[in-house]
């Protein structure tokens, strides 16, 4: 047979068949991610996931990471242009930005919401919109504070501290010692928000009432905000204004902070690479490295944990495919495998992962992580709703630049909050 | 004979005959220069009319990602300049342009006197210098961020260690020390372009004119004052006026090294109008910050353009 004999038989056929030939059908699932902050998590994607899924269901797993400021840009230009990954991961209560553009996936996450236990409310409350589920919760990567046992110990801290006054005065110690508290005010999108959020509301201050109007320049933002920058002058590394969300990571690492709000990727680099990463007695670093919540202020302690959905694209022309992969990843037997790798860095989104037999192996030092899904009770928005208006406030990072302006001394406090009130006057109009 | 001419004719193919139109037409002028810019008009109409129209019909509308809005007139363009972000924001890019052209103008300008001496090693010298220029900007831009690193930065460690500073300098973390710090990287960057133009500008300037000068008794800053830089003016004013448009609309450089931090301190027009068009998904509201660059970049270029042409008539 000559080349040509080939071709026009190939043609031939696609023609009698009036489709295109398997190979060039739309039989891949283009996800689009984030560069996770435990990389072996992203190798399961492409060395357990794609093969696995290529066999069990015929699909061919595109996967593509990129950094994770980034993808909201991806996505806003995916969608005006109609084309672009099939699936794409959005944080937080960023489906509710995107609604229009996602396929309902209800029928998933009912599925997999009533045989897993059931789906946190928050991850709920950040999925669905309008009564649909326009994106299918995947993972939450919780925020707790990492510290250095050791270092608390010789400053009299012999246990975390339970409000932020104790912190407060622990933390001047530890910067005297020249090993201050690392906390990124920087505009970025994971350590920044998830600190300042939680501060805000654990002294009462709130972005909007329950009616949706703003609330929040009030006494006790004004509170917040004054202990803010007392608390970063006596305790906090002045460096973190220009952190992004890795700074803390490679400060904590290599021994230039004594405690930082992250999640447990510190814990997990140092835990992998015990060689590298040692204390000053040379003992291996994750020995020395121990987990808690936030401090508690007057209105108790609260913590923000990052949410992680995947959404399928309306403009997919394999919807079909993408719901399908990700009924198959959702598989207990499925999920298991990139949960696992990741040692409680991300902890799944529906209860039964409380109970996995990893939290056992993994001891005490990750058992924050274990219940810190369960006990995530706000978010943006507060004491309103998550929503696409919420979510313009949490990007302009107006929370977070209302402290970082009081701690640089660009604005004093009461300027600060007044902007920061006006600011958000104008998303909720 | 014009019988025969017209029999002849008659027995052209069409195929012939149409390409004797093809030919007539193309030894027609003003055909043959239509057809030779119909490709660069078209790119002109695609990738610049195209966009530009689409984005101030973008700054007229709600238009948000995934959602076509509605047109609300002039509303965007309303709330831009009550926002205090954009007021920063158009400060500090102002700022930026200003302080970046202005050394860049002044540090290209000595090293383009100073490349145009004779010295050894000339040509590697010349064509090293514009290695900032040719990094690509992302690359350059984490390389300084890495260099202004509030923890690790190696400049700070170098003070430290030498004995010059006792505590780290906040070289990203205080707002007047990263806008500084971003109008350093955009020198470094800016500055082989100035000083390779200049070069070549300078290199037009005929030596007479030095000899003669110096004849008259004119020392190295008169010979400067009087007969280079008139000379040079022409090139330095259009140099001036590509640097205005591409600092003023930067991005790449601002994204990178700061993120429009600390407290927004950095963020530029264009920065924040990615921040909420394209990160926020509020296109109309993005679009019109955007084109809050437009006339300001218009009236600059009016103004030198319109400087330049008295310059050359007078």
């Amino acid at each position: 047979m000559k080349r040509r004999d080939l071709l026009k038989a190939g043609i031939a056929g696609i023609l009698v068949a009036r489709q295109a030939p398997v190979f060039a059908q739309a039989n891949t699932v283009h996800i689009l991610r984030w560069n996770d902050f435990v990389p072996a998590a992203d190798k399961v994607l492409r060395e357990v996931y794609a093969p696995e899924v290529q066999k069990a269901l015929g699909l061919k797993l595109n996967v593509e990471t990129i950094n994770a400021n980034d993808l909201p840009a991806r996505a806003t230009a995916a969608i005006q242009s109609g084309s672009g990954p099939d699936i794409i991961l959005l944080l937080n209560n960023y489906p509710h930005l995107y609604a229009s553009a996602g396929v309902d996936v209800s029928a998933l996450a009912e599925e997999v919401s009533k045989s897993q236990g059931g789906i946190y409310a928050p991850a709920v409350r950040l999925n669905k919109v309008g009564g649909k589920w326009v994106s299918m919760p995947w993972s939450l990567v919780p925020a707790l504070i990492a510290y250095r046992k050791s270092w608390f110990d010789e400053v009299g801290a012999k246990s975390f501290p339970k409000t932020w006054q104790e912190y407060h005065t622990i933390g001047k110690k530890l910067k005297a010692a020249k090993r201050p508290i690392g906390q990124t005010l920087g505009n970025t999108f994971g350590d920044a928000p998830t600190f300042t959020y939680p501060l805000l509301w654990s002294f009462g201050g709130q972005e909007v009432n329950a009616k949706g109007k703003v609330a929040l320049n009030s006494k006790e933002t004004l509170e917040s905000v004054k202990f803010m920058v007392q608390f970063w002058k006596d305790a906090c590394d002045e460096g973190g204004l220009a952190w992004d969300d890795s700074n803390n990571n490679r400060s904590f690492l290599s021994g230039d902070i004594s405690a930082t709000l992250n999640g447990a990727s510190i814990y997990v680099a140092a835990l992998n690479g015990a060689d590298k990463f040692k204390t000053e007695k040379g003992a291996p670093l994750h020995t020395d490295i121990l987990h808690a919540p936030l401090p508690a202020g007057k209105n108790g302690s609260h913590n923000y944990h990052t949410a992680h959905n995947h959404m399928v694209m309306k403009y997919s022309k394999n919807q079909k495919g993408a719901i399908e992969f990700l009924r198959w990843a959702h598989k207990p037997v499925n999920l298991e495998k990139w949960l696992v790798v990741q040692k409680g860095y991300a902890v799944g989104t529906a209860k039964s992962w409380e109970k996995h037999k990893m939290w056992a192996e993994s001891g005490p030092v990750m058992a924050p992580f274990k219940v810190a899904a369960a006990g995530q009770s706000r978010l943006m928005g507060h004491a309103g709703e998550p929503n696409a208006k919420a979510a313009e406030a949490w990007n302009k990072f107006i929370v977070t630049v209302m402290y970082a302006q009081a701690c640089s001394g660009k604005m004093t406090p009461e300027e600060s909050v007044k902007w920061a009130a006006g600011e958000l006057g104008k998303i909720y109009t | 004979m014009g019988g025969r001419r017209a029999g002849q004719d008659l027995h052209l193919s069409a195929e012939q005959a149409r390409v004797s139109r093809l030919t007539r037409l193309l030894e027609s002028e003003k055909a043959l220069a239509a057809a030779l810019l119909a490709p660069g008009v078209a790119i002109l109409v695609l990738f610049i009319a195209y966009p530009f129209v689409m984005a101030l019909w973008y700054s007229l509308t709600s238009i948000r990602v995934g959602e076509p809005g509605e047109f609300v007139g002039l509303a965007n363009f309303t709330k831009a300049l009550n926002d205090l972000i954009f007021q920063q924001a158009f400060k500090n890019t102002v700022f930026y342009t200003f302080w970046a052209t202005v050394f860049k103008l002044a540090l290209g300008m000595w090293l383009a006197l100073l490349l145009n001496r004779h010295f050894r090693f000339k040509r590697i010298v010349r064509a090293s210098m514009l290695l900032p220029f040719i990094i690509p900007t992302v690359l350059s831009a984490f390389a300084w961020r890495w260099m202004f690193d509030p923890t690790f930065s190696v400049m700070n460690w170098a003070l430290y260690h030498g004995g010059v500073i006792t505590d780290r300098l906040p070289f990203l973390s205080s707002g007047d020390w990263a806008m500084w710090c971003a109008v350093l990287v955009n020198t470094w960057r800016g500055m082989p372009f100035f000083a390779i133009t200049l070069l070549a500008g300078l290199q037009t300037i005929s030596p007479d004119l030095h000899e003669a000068a110096a004849l008259d008794g004119a020392n190295a800053w008169h010979r400067f004052w009087h007969v280079t830089w008139p000379l040079l003016l022409p090139v330095t004013l259009v140099v001036v006026v590509f640097s205005v448009i591409q600092t003023f609309s930067d991005f790449q450089l601002i994204y990178v090294l700061t993120g429009g931090g600390p407290a927004n301190s950095t963020h530029l027009i264009a920065t924040y109008a990615y921040q909420i068009g394209v990160g926020s998904g509020l296109l109309g509201e993005g679009a019109a910050l955007s084109l809050f660059m437009f006339p300001v970049l218009f009236a600059v270029v009016w103004v030198q353009l319109r400087y330049l042409k008295r310059m050359e008539n007078g």
